[in-house]
């Protein structure tokens, strides 16, 4: 059955996903033909190109009901989120220097955290409950009168589940404390309204919504007018806040795909549920598996499950005829498992075990039924082949065993 | 993470998967690793009167690695005597299956599925040397 395919069946859009061809095709001619530098003011090559870049700051606004003014180019949504947090921390530093954010954000979001406690701010890192949400009572608690920045994404890169983003953003206006969410991952998934959410910076990626690898944006709200410090010098680009040579046909392309999405949302959004639930309704008579993070608050894209058990690389590697992405990271050279999994207090052995599928624009239905068959059959016999299976079977409780640690 | 062939061939067709009954004479197990780490192996080991291993079998939870190494060394320890199956090295099972260096570990843990499996022997059933002499 395993062996029909040529090319593993993609089911890791989260990690990135195709350009959509119509995308592709609206981004050539600005490599060739309409080559001129946007900033150049002294004749239509600039000017043509110019007039490219704003119809797509127009698109990325669009899709998220925000005046074209308040949208940054940016290299993607790191670059975005390391421009928030740091360009807001340094920026309102004399007011307070105590951020919060949560233990399963982004590396980028992380890492730039911990950057900034090296220069001296604060950090506190939230827990999440065990269905991945952030309790806005202890969100609360953790605010102190010297909080000047909350980072909370909306949609989560491993699990999909979606944070409560309208409510923060009460929280966090009524405390003039300044509010970003890195929304890379939300795009085309949830419908983002910045004219009622109370969000001052949303971080944006092109290559996560059809578009290509190298470009994003940053939302920056103008009423109230956030204020950031630039992290990147130079030609005085993006009102100062940005500085680099606008990358015309990489900006064409996320205009197009952001226009792509805010048209065909929702209906893909219908499709891509039906599949996810079939995907989830062909593991229901398997045993011992469990779906990491809250099923109702999450995108229909995503779908994290362990099958306890079988361990994580091994996995992956029975399932080499789908494109997925696993918990563990035995993957890159650590052995360290997922870390977002075990903020939800999930154990090593369920982080280790886990596989994200995440579904999109191109995957079909035969696509998921070929992988539930697939899923079947190798965990079946990985589970054949494992000792903890055999034990589990024989009614050995695993936590009562005395493991000789290496 | 890219494979060996022979890697992939023991992940593919593993040699010797099982267990043995629980009253199967001669029988010695060795379990190592932890779940939390990411492995565990189980070996077993069929001793015949006369100290030889007649058979063996595995169990493991682990990576792609793990799981090679350990099918390997049930076929490296059948016909061997139990005391020189105890002198398989690890770096004979990566050298065999062109472990990457990430993967060292896990040739280390089938060397020490094999010792463990030889202790419980010993354990069990007595020195075989000493079997013989008697």
């Amino acid at each position: 059955m395993t062996s029909a395919r040529k090319n593993p069946i993609y089911l890791d859009y989260s990690a990135t996903t195709p350009v959509d061809p119509r995308v592709a095709e609206k981004m050539i001619p600005w490599l060739t033909e309409h080559f001129g530098n946007p900033a150049s003011r002294s004749h239509g090559y600039g000017w043509e190109a110019e007039e490219a870049v704003e119809n797509a700051r127009a698109e990325v606004a669009k899709l998220v009901n925000a005046d074209p003014k308040e949208i940054i180019w940016t290299s993607g949504a790191t670059e975005s989120d390391n421009l928030a947090l740091k360009g807001a921390a340094h920026f309102y530093k004399t007011k307070g220097k105590h951020l919060v954010t949560m233990k399963t954000e982004h590396k980028a979001v992380l890492d730039t955290m911990r950057e900034l406690e090296r220069e001296g701010f604060e950090v506190t890192y939230l827990d999440p409950e065990p269905d991945g949400l952030l309790d806005l009572g202890k969100f609360k608690a953790a605010l102190r009168p010297d909080t000047t920045l909350v980072s909370i994404m909306l949609v989560n890169n491993e699990i999909g589940v979606i944070q409560p983003i309208a409510e923060i953003g009460e929280i966090t206006r009524s405390k003039g404390i300044i509010f970003h969410v890195d929304a890379a991952q939300a795009t085309g998934k949830v419908a983002i309204d910045l004219d009622k959410l109370k969000v001052d910076l949303m971080s944006f990626s092109a290559h996560k919504t059809y578009g290509p690898k190298g470009i994003g944006a940053l939302y920056v709200r103008r009423k109230p007018r956030v204020r950031l410090e630039a992290q990147m010098h130079g030609g005085g680009h993006e009102k100062g806040f940005r500085s680099g040579t606008l990358a015309t046909h990489q900006i064409v392309g996320m205009g197009e795909a952001f226009r792509l999405a805010r048209l065909e949302m929702a209906a893909e959004n219908e499709r891509i549920r039906m599949l996810r639930d079939k995907l989830l309704a062909g593991f229901k008579d398997m045993e011992e598996i469990y779906v990491n993070g809250d099923l109702e608050h999450r995108v229909p894209h995503n779908l994290n499950v362990s099958f306890n058990f079988v361990e994580g690389e091994s996995l992956i590697m029975g399932m080499k005829e789908l494109a997925v992405s696993s918990g563990s990271a035995c993957t890159s050279a650590s052995l360290e498992p997922s870390y977002v999994l075990r903020a939800l207090g999930r154990n090593d052995e369920l982080a280790h075990s886990s596989i994200r599928f995440t579904l999109g624009r191109f995957t079909t239905e035969s696509d998921i039924e070929f992988a539930v068959k697939l899923i079947k059959e190798r965990i079946g016999k990985l589970r054949d082949m494992s000792p903890l299976w055999e034990m589990y079977k024989d009614g050995v409780d695993l936590n009562t065993v005395q493991w000789a640690a290496h | 993470m890219a494979y060996s062939e022979k890697v992939i061939d023991h992940y593919e067709n593993p040699r010797n998967v099982g267990s043995f009954g629980k009253e199967e004479k001669g029988v010695a197990t060795g379990m190592v690793g932890a779940p939390a780490c990411g492995d565990v192996m189980k070996l077993q080991i069929k001793v015949n009167e006369k100290g030889i291993i007649e058979d063996a079998k595995f169990k493991t939870y682990g990576c792609g690695s793990a799981i090679a190494s350990s099918s390997l060394v049930t076929e490296w320890v059948k016909g061997k005597s139990v005391d020189e199956a105890a002198t398989i090295k690890n770096t004979q099972i990566a050298e065999e299956l062109a472990l990457p260096p990430v993967k060292i570990h896990c040739s280390i843990l089938a060397e020490d599925a094999i010792k463990a499996a030889v202790a419980d022997y010993r354990k069990k059933y007595g020195d075989a040397d000493k079997k013989a002499a008697d």
